[in-house]
């Protein structure tokens, strides 16, 4: 016995997951709202997506380089991720300057200033959207219209979301279009038009066992359960505005939710409620990203006092 | 339906490269090392001088105490040194080595090939249930899963507790080990012989033989053996790591749970392993103590993996030589299984009671992955089969937050792996949650009076 022999603690094995395939597995399956966002919106949609996960990826390098003197965390691709479901928060004819201010504020202030992957309390990509939101209230509430003007970036046409229609009052529930708003052919942030685009993504996350179904259906039963409670159409209000990009991608991150079962389910019903209050009674007519904000705080609280149940606690049976 | 316990649990690739392999019969060594500290609990005491003569199946080292067990030699042969050995953990234990002359190997293997019942069917149904425990005593019979916990002490229960259930681990659920299996396959009815013994031993009139459905061969095997035997069951599992471990398997097959800080018996339940089961069928028919044991070699490099009757105390380095040796890309070298076994920096040492396998795997696979920070994916959470929340514990002992650890309840911890082997984080989970166990387990004990 001539080699030298590894010595460590069981256990020997270890699992084919990886940090990495995790992020790869999500961009994947946000892919085919990506591709719904070229179409609907064109041109704009690709600069913006462009811009976001490139100036996102260059912060976090520059971060790790020149601050923090730490290697490189690019390969995780967390970096590229944030980016990619930031320019999915914003409409697609923002300006550079300002979808590169969202990426900065997304990673430097979301994410690195906590001490990077994992340690970040709030979602970066929503702490990049929120910032944006209110420091540029025109630029980031002016909607190009689906499928008009593809080829343009900042002439586009612009008009109105669905859910902005409803807060003014301007039009019917009943007279909203479920097909058009479930395909995604409606003004909107550019990734979270496409509600059936988004759901074969969450599919796709399921089915690899990349998240499972507690934060996304406590938010659909409670948005949709609470909608018809107070007498509005919990169909419209399931497709409409960012509710399914929120609910599969952006409260179902990893480090900004629960840890417990129990816990993902007050959390998704905790979010589901706040966004219904912001919608029907706030100054926003979207909620969505200032629930899962919200909720992203009350974490912590939630795994001290939510805990899975442990073995052997059932109560002695005899 | 799924069938298995329901917490927690994890699928690691099986790997069962011996599966189909029967018992290969190890040609009796010349020499052997015994060792006095094969069980858990007091170490045996030697009653043996240097240059006495002793013959197979003689009594080496006594039981010191009512946690320990006895030692036995699978030679005969003299007695040649008795001194302080390195044991394959590293520890250092008390032996007597034994060197076989010419005619001791010759008488020897004679009279295993000759090999005849020592008990007939009236005199064992003439035993009483105490002079079983007796005999499964003086055999030195202890657990043969793993953790080699002495047998006769876990059919003593404690006053007060009715033991309804006698359940057979036949699980076998660490990958690669299939010294379980092959033993089910080789000598059922041995075995269910055994489990009556057992079921005698333990005042139970119901034993069930718990299988994970990856070994249906033995399944069927048992299944029609017990056809007409109401009294023994065989239930059928879905393969999930760790269904093995005693807590698990009385979930399992039962429902019930081992309260938090109980002893599994509380549940009325006692588990045996099948190659336990086995070795009690033999002390009892055959008056053969426990001097030998099924060890899986293996390894995906191995020239011979196989399942090997090997005399207990025969050098490690020496079984795997007839296995054809350890393959020149051998990395780590892990007694037991993958997730629960133990790596060692070398082959010399003798074999003991509750090594089941020796794994070789390659340098490709020997080494752990870059860890990277926690990403909060709740991985370990979902996999932890006792239901705690391993981060927060891994976290809490790295910052050495005792107090919050122990009302986390890291002593429930059973050390599977699960929360290590499932982090995509590559973290070491585990490693830290035994530094945390050791140093809460300590605090522990300072606490309370000595009783």
């Amino acid at each position: 016995m001539a080699q030298l022999l590894t010595v460590s603690a069981s256990p020997h094995l270890h699992t084919k997951r990886t940090v990495a395939g995790c992020m790869r597995h999500v961009t994947i399956a946000l892919l085919p709202a990506a591709a719904c966002a070229l179409y609907f919106f064109g041109i704009g949609a690709l600069i913006v997506i462009a811009t976001s996960i490139a100036a996102c990826a260059a912060t976090e390098y520059c971060i790790n380089r020149w601050m923090l003197r730490r290697p490189s965390t690019l390969a995780d691709g967390s970096a590229i991720l944030t980016g990619l479901l930031l320019a999915f928060n914003l409409p697609s004819n923002l300006p550079v300057w300002a979808v590169i201010i969202g990426s900065v504020v997304a990673i430097g202030i979301g994410k690195m200033a906590f001490g990077g992957l994992g340690c970040n309390i709030w979602n970066p990509a929503l702490v990049g959207r929120v910032f944006l939101l209110i420091s540029f209230p025109v630029q980031m509430t002016s909607w190009p219209l689906p499928l008009v003007n593809r080829g343009e970036y900042f002439d586009a046409a612009t008009g109105a979301t669905t859910l902005g229609i409803l807060k003014l009052g301007e039009a019917d529930p009943a007279s909203i279009d479920t097909v058009a708003n479930a395909v995604g052919s409606v003004g909107g942030s550019l990734g979270e038009v496409s509600a059936i685009a988004l759901l074969i993504g969450f599919i796709y996350l399921l089915c690899m066992k990349v998240i499972t179904w507690h934060i996304p259906v406590a938010i659909f039963g409670t948005v949709a359960l609470f909608t018809l409670c107070i007498g509005g159409d919990p169909i419209v209000e399931l497709l409409s505005g960012g509710l399914m990009l929120g609910a599969c991608f952006m409260a179902t991150d990893y480090v900004t939710s629960p840890m417990s079962k129990k816990g993902m389910l007050v959390f998704g019903i905790m979010i589901g409620l706040i966004t219904v209050i912001i919608r029907r009674w706030g100054a926003y007519p979207e909620g969505v990203s200032f629930a899962i904000l919200l909720m992203n705080g009350f974490v912590p609280l939630i795994d001290r006092y939510i805990k899975p149940r442990k073995f052997g606690e059932r109560g002695a049976k005899s | 339906m799924s069938h298995t316990f329901h917490k927690g649990g994890v699928h690691p690739p099986e790997n069962k490269i011996t599966a189909s392999s029967h018992i290969t019969e190890v040609e009796l060594p010349r020499e052997v090392i015994v060792t006095f500290s094969q069980h858990i609990g007091a170490m045996a005491v030697c009653c043996r001088t240097k240059g006495e003569h002793v013959k197979r199946g003689d009594l080496i080292a006594k039981a010191s105490g009512f946690v320990s067990a006895n030692v036995h030699t699978p030679i005969s042969g003299t007695v040649t040194r008795i001194d302080k050995w390195k044991t394959a953990f590293g520890y250092t234990a008390d032996t007597v080595t034994i060197v076989a002359a010419d005619d001791d190997h010759a008488s020897d293997t004679a009279y295993i090939a000759d090999g005849e019942a020592t008990r007939t069917q009236e005199e064992v149904a003439a035993l009483s249930d105490k002079e079983i425990v007796g005999i499964i005593d003086d055999a030195g019979i202890v657990g043969l899963g793993g953790a080699a916990f002495p047998t006769k002490v876990k059919l003593s229960p404690p006053p007060g507790v009715k033991v309804d259930m006698l359940l057979i681990n036949g699980v076998e659920c660490e990958p690669y080990l299939t010294n379980d299996h092959a033993l089910m396959l080789a000598a059922p009815e041995k075995i269910l012989a055994g489990i009556k013994l057992l079921m005698r031993a333990a005042g139970t009139d119901r034993a069930v033989i718990g299988i994970e459905r990856n070994k249906d061969n033995a399944i069927r095997l048992l299944e029609s053996l017990t056809a007409d035997e109401p009294s023994i069951s065989v239930e059928a599992l879905d393969v999930k790591y760790p269904q093995g471990g005693e807590k698990q398997l009385i979930e399992a097959v039962t429902g019930r749970e081992v309260p938090s800080g109980a002893l599994p018996i509380s549940t009325g339940v006692i588990v045996q392993n099948v190659a336990t089961a086995y070795a009690v069928y033999e002390a009892v028919y055959l008056g053969k103590p426990l001097i030998e044991r099924i060890i899986t070699v293996t390894g995906p490099s191995v020239k011979r993996p196989g399942n090997y009757r090997v005399p207990i105390g025969m050098n490690m380095a020496a079984l795997v030589n007839i296995a054809g040796g350890v393959p020149a890309d051998t990395g780590k070298i892990i007694l037991g299984g993958p997730m629960m076994g133990r790596a060692v920096v070398s082959l010399d040492a003798p074999t003991i009671k509750g090594i089941s396998g020796i794994l070789m795997l390659p340098d490709s696979e020997a080494h752990r992955d870059a860890v990277q920070p926690c990403i909060r994916c709740a991985a370990c959470v979902d996999a932890c089969p006792m239901g705690l929340e391993p981060y927060l514990l891994a976290t809490l002992s790295r910052r050495q937050m005792w107090d919050e650890a122990e009302s986390g309840k890291i002593m429930n911890c059973i050390e599977c792996g699960c929360c290590s082997y499932s982090c995509p984080s590559a973290r070491p989970i585990l490693d830290y949650i035994r530094l945390g166990k050791t140093t809460v387990g300590g605090i522990i004990r300072t606490r309370q009076p000595k009783q």
